[in-house]
């Protein structure tokens, strides 16, 4: 298997370093769907160039990222192209042996349900079987490095690929590690500071804290937020950013309730929810939780809308740059019309998060209760939610 | 002094009563002298325009600084003079402008003043809080010349940190008392023009002033009225000072709105007045005609004629002036009036108008780019001067809206990379401070240097934007200063009566000379949101929300049940009365 994956490598790293080469890198990293002013690499520069006219990076209001990614792109400027295919590549890899270990898991805990027979006996079909399992690590690493999300970000030298490589890597290590640690992922990837006094420490951590929370860049991007805080009334400001940020957080409590006994599953969750109602999303946050879609092949024939989402997915992705052309160069449409499609994008992404978890608890009811159920009466039974 | 002649005329018109007890005088404070000059200048220009300069200068030899409290005012005006005690202001410099003044046709103005309002203030180092000064400064001096300069906030203040020296005496340094606003989009009118007048001495009754009348004042292509304090020395040895207050209004006639397309200027024709008298209380009135190109009368001809002649040396170049002085009642003539005129003649001779001789330091400024997503602004500035580089510095003040980005700046002169030798800039903090960007540039002889920086544009909150969102938003002038060096005064080779011992090294008086030139100011658009849709935006994102959280919730917090169809109503009726009977159920 290490063949296969080294083969997707060096495709992966070719697509990248030919579109470094054309006109089209520059082009893409002005874009707002995959640069936000959280993670876009002209603020990057920007903080090294206030940094050589020895200002603070924070003093002014144009720099948002943690000191490690200061000091990380001091020494690596040069570098800087090879740096994020680096990152890609980790991420791959990393989710490449997370998901190997987790289908491992998988299949031993399959094999003690049918020993101790707390299987039925007509859900055999829903068994799963290692030649189906032995590709899924590879499919992953290929839908991380071949999604066209992924490539437009490495090209646009957006720092959130640095930030799923943590991410994939703090996976990894929950995996070896065997323990499990909830919500800590929108830490990892702001955290890691080294080597500051706490005083300036705790300055930019207030600083950066304060910017992530109250949202007062109202940069279009591909999320809810930027709209509904320029439209906002001003007295209802502050209720709404509270509700709004405790939205992106509040499921995790919930969520590893009901999920104990899966916490990949959880993490996937938990991924997709950050990504569709954080403050400043992009679409290589995206892609992040997309990589994990062939994980759940087997949920393929519980799932209930996936056409549907799938095609809305694609049309508001190719009407994203559309739109934003008519309203800001054209001057043919406004804002309204970017919005929409926003709007659009949430939704799909909603019901592609539940639309999986659905599949998921109706595939572990069934594992437990049986595939083909009967009412009372014998006659073919319907599964409701109640 | 007027005032001990008036106190003589005073005491000699009272009779001394008889009987009167011999009433001792209490000792009264020496009264501050203080002293009132006007003028009026008046340049034809060369493309036909014709440029009016009135200052009118209040000299009071009054110790603003010090203990002793200020309370008789005489000729200064009272309403200013509480300002600058109140506040501890050594220095006051606001300006209000209509219009752009055009360098390359008109040369240089005498007082250079951006388009809208610029105000700039040098506090005195006694004060504590100078941002909290500033405010309550800028709200007073709103309601003083009935301008909106209540709209000066942090986020439009900058505190330059090299431009914008004191013009008065004092060598406080600390450029933490000093502080600089424009409003670019001031509209100046009427309501401007008279608490204006209102701070001079004879007001509008007499004088010069008496030509300030607004329909013609604003019926101008360029229009500027300014007031500038500050401290001066009282004698050659500067012991003590005295304040200064200098008003100024300079106005461009055009030819062809206000001239009617005749080549032919009258103060009537101007202002549509003449002068009749001095004010009394001017120690001196004067009126100035630029006559340097005529000095046979071959270009206009001047009347009533007069014998002063006057030269000096103004903005590096010698003019020369014919002079009427109007505390003369010889100037006013037989109909007690004075009204000059100057008649062009027609060029049909072989008379070649002189060139105009074409300032050194000129500068232009435009954003360039398309869409609504970012752009660059450009400043060119222009040296023409044929041998010398001189250093100018550069101020940009430019709103937190526009997002500038440092590290795009590029500076170049004829072609190549020109480093500023000192660059401070500040960066903005959003619906905070602005930009602030200084830099010190060396401009190399008879070239152009290209200042290039980009930037991108803000998505501002709905109510941020002014009613008329889609005419844009103003970006304030730049500022150039420099000490340039003249040409003209600047003569090497002069055979002139002069020993050699002192016309080795080329340095006459007004070799070189302070310079101040302003951008335009720039219009800038945003995108905007919708601006008739903030409860359908809340409703449909929450709406989007709801739809997440509901389904979420579904699955969180119900389980799969198989779906059995309930009983009708008389089924679940009679399932009650069984339970309650312990009976088993339907």
């Amino acid at each position: 298997m290490a063949a296969p994956l080294a083969l997707l490598l060096i495709v992966a790293v070719t697509i990248r370093a030919a579109l470094f080469r054309t006109s089209l890198a520059n082009l893409i990293s002005e874009r707002v769907e995959v640069v936000s002013p959280l993670n876009a690499w002209k603020r990057v520069v920007e903080g090294l160039a206030l940094l050589d006219l020895d200002i603070s990076p924070y003093s002014g209001d144009v720099f948002h990222e943690t000191p490690m990614v200061i000091y990380l792109f001091h020494f690596l400027m040069d570098y800087a192209e090879i740096t994020f295919m680096l990152a890609d590549c980790l991420t791959a890899v990393a989710l490449y042996l997370a998901v190997k270990d987790y289908n491992k898991q998988v299949f031993r805990k399959q094999k003690f349900a049918l020993e101790a027979d707390r299987i039925p006996m007509d859900c055999l079909e829903l068994i799963r079987s290692p030649t189906e399992m032995y590709y899924i690590p590879l499919k992953v690493a290929m839908f991380y490095l071949l999604n066209p999300f992924t490539i437009v970000s490495c090209v646009a030298k957006c720092t959130c690929g640095l930030n799923n490589a943590v991410i994939a890597l703090f996976i990894l290590s929950t995996m070896r590690g065997g323990c499990l640690i909830y919500g800590l992922f929108t830490v990892a990837s702001a955290g890691l500071y080294t080597k500051l006094d706490f005083a300036l420490l705790s300055a930019i951590f207030l600083a950066l804290a304060t910017y992530h929370l109250s949202v007062p860049d109202l940069t279009p991007n591909i999320g809810l937020f930027w709209y509904f805080f320029a439209e906002m009334f001003d007295h209802f400001r502050l209720f709404f950013l509270c509700v709004f940020q405790i939205n992106v957080f509040f499921y995790t409590l919930p969520l590893s309730i009901k999920l104990k006994e899966h916490p990949v599953f959880l993490i996937f969750m938990q991924i997709a929810l950050i990504a569709i109602f954080k403050s400043y999303p992009t679409v290589g946050d995206l892609s992040l939780y997309m990589a994990f879609l062939p994980v759940w092949n087997h949920l393929y024939r519980f799932l209930r809308n996936i056409f549907l989402v799938s095609c809305v997915l694609l049309a508001c992705s190719a009407l994203f740059p559309v739109l934003w052309h008519l309203w800001i160069y054209a001057g043919s449409a406004n804002s309204n019309f970017y919005y929409a499609i926003t709007l659009l994008f949430s939704v799909a992404q909603i019901l592609l998060v539940s639309d999986y978890f659905y599949a998921f608890l109706r595939r572990e009811h069934h594992l437990t209760n049986g595939l083909y159920l009967k009412k009372k009466d014998g006659s073919e039974a319907t599964l409701v939610l109640k | 002094m007027i005032a001990i002649t008036q106190r003589h005329v005073h005491d000699a018109a009272v009779p001394p009563l008889a009987g009167d007890p011999p009433a001792a005088d209490p000792p009264s404070p020496p009264p501050s002298k203080d002293d009132f000059q006007e003028e009026l200048v008046i340049r034809p220009l060369h493309s036909g325009d014709i440029y009016a300069s009135f200052q009118f200068r209040t000299v009071w030899d009054a110790d603003f600084m010090g203990d002793q409290k200020v309370s008789h005012y005489r000729l200064f005006p009272k309403s200013l003079g509480q300002v600058i005690t109140k506040f501890s202001v050594r220095e006051l410099h606001i300006s209000f402008t209509q219009g752009y003044w055009r360098t390359m046709q008109w040369g240089q103005p005498y007082l250079p003043s951006p388009p809208g309002a610029e105000l700039w203030v040098w506090f005195q180092d006694t004060v504590t809080d100078v941002d909290g000064t500033w405010k309550e400064l800028t709200n007073v001096l709103s309601g003083i010349f009935c301008a909106s300069l209540n709209f000066i906030d942090s986020t439009n203040t900058v505190q330059p940190s090299a431009s914008f020296k004191p013009l008065g005496i004092g060598n406080v340094t600390d450029h933490s008392f000093l502080r600089y606003a424009t409003l670019p989009r001031e509209i100046v009118c009427t309501e401007n023009l008279t608490p204006w007048k209102k701070l001079l001495p004879c007001g509008s009754k007499a004088g010069l002033s008496v030509l300030l009348k607004s329909e013609k004042l604003f019926h101008s292509t360029f229009h500027s009225q300014a007031v500038h304090v500050r401290p001066v020395c009282q004698d050659p040895q500067c012991r003590t000072t005295s304040m200064e207050l200098r008003q100024t209004l300079n106005v461009v006639f055009d030819l062809h709105t206000s001239g009617q397309g005749k080549r032919e200027w009258s103060l009537f024709k101007m202002f549509s007045r003449t002068l009749t008298e001095a004010c009394p209380l001017a120690s001196s009135s004067k009126v100035y005609v630029d006559v340097t190109d005529n000095p046979q009368g071959e270009q206009f001809e001047l009347s009533p004629a007069t014998p002063l002649l006057t030269q000096a040396v103004v903005l590096g170049d010698r003019r020369t002036y014919s002079v009427y002085d109007l505390t003369q009642q010889a100037s006013f003539g037989s109909s007690r009036s004075l009204n000059m005129l100057l008649r062009w003649k027609n060029s049909h001779n072989n008379v070649v108008p002189p060139v105009m001789l074409r300032p050194l330091l000129h500068s232009e400024r435009y954003v360039a780019g398309y869409g609504l997503q970012a752009g660059e602004i450009h400043t060119l500035i222009y040296n023409h001067h044929p041998y010398r580089a001189f250093p100018v510095l550069l101020l940009s003040a430019v709103p937190w809206y526009l997002r500038l980005y440092i590290h795009t700046l590029t500076v170049s002169s004829k072609g190549k990379d020109n480093r500023p030798s000192y660059i401070h800039y500040q960066p903005s903090k959003d619906r905070e401070r602005p930009h602030l960007l200084e830099m010190l540039l060396q401009l190399p002889p008879n070239s152009v240097t290209e200042v290039t920086v980009e930037f991108e544009r803000a998505l501002l909150k709905w109510t941020e934007y002014t009613p008329d969102p889609n005419h844009g938003f103003y970006v304030g002038s730049s500022v150039i200063s420099a000490l340039v060096p003249s040409v003209v005064a600047m003569d090497t080779n002069s055979t002139l009566d002069r020993p050699l011992f002192s016309s080795f090294f080329p340095c006459k008086e007004e070799a070189s000379y302070f310079m101040r030139v302003y951008t335009e100011p720039l219009l800038v658009n945003l995108p905007t949101p919708d601006f008739s849709m903030p409860y359908n935006v809340i409703c449909l994102t929450c709406t989007v929300v709801a739809v997440g959280y509901g389904s979420l919730y579904n699955l969180l917090t119900r389980t799969f049940q198989v779906d059995e169809p309930s009983p009708g109503l008389a089924k679940r009726i009679a399932n009650v009365i069984r339970r309650f009977r312990g009976v088993p159920l339907l």
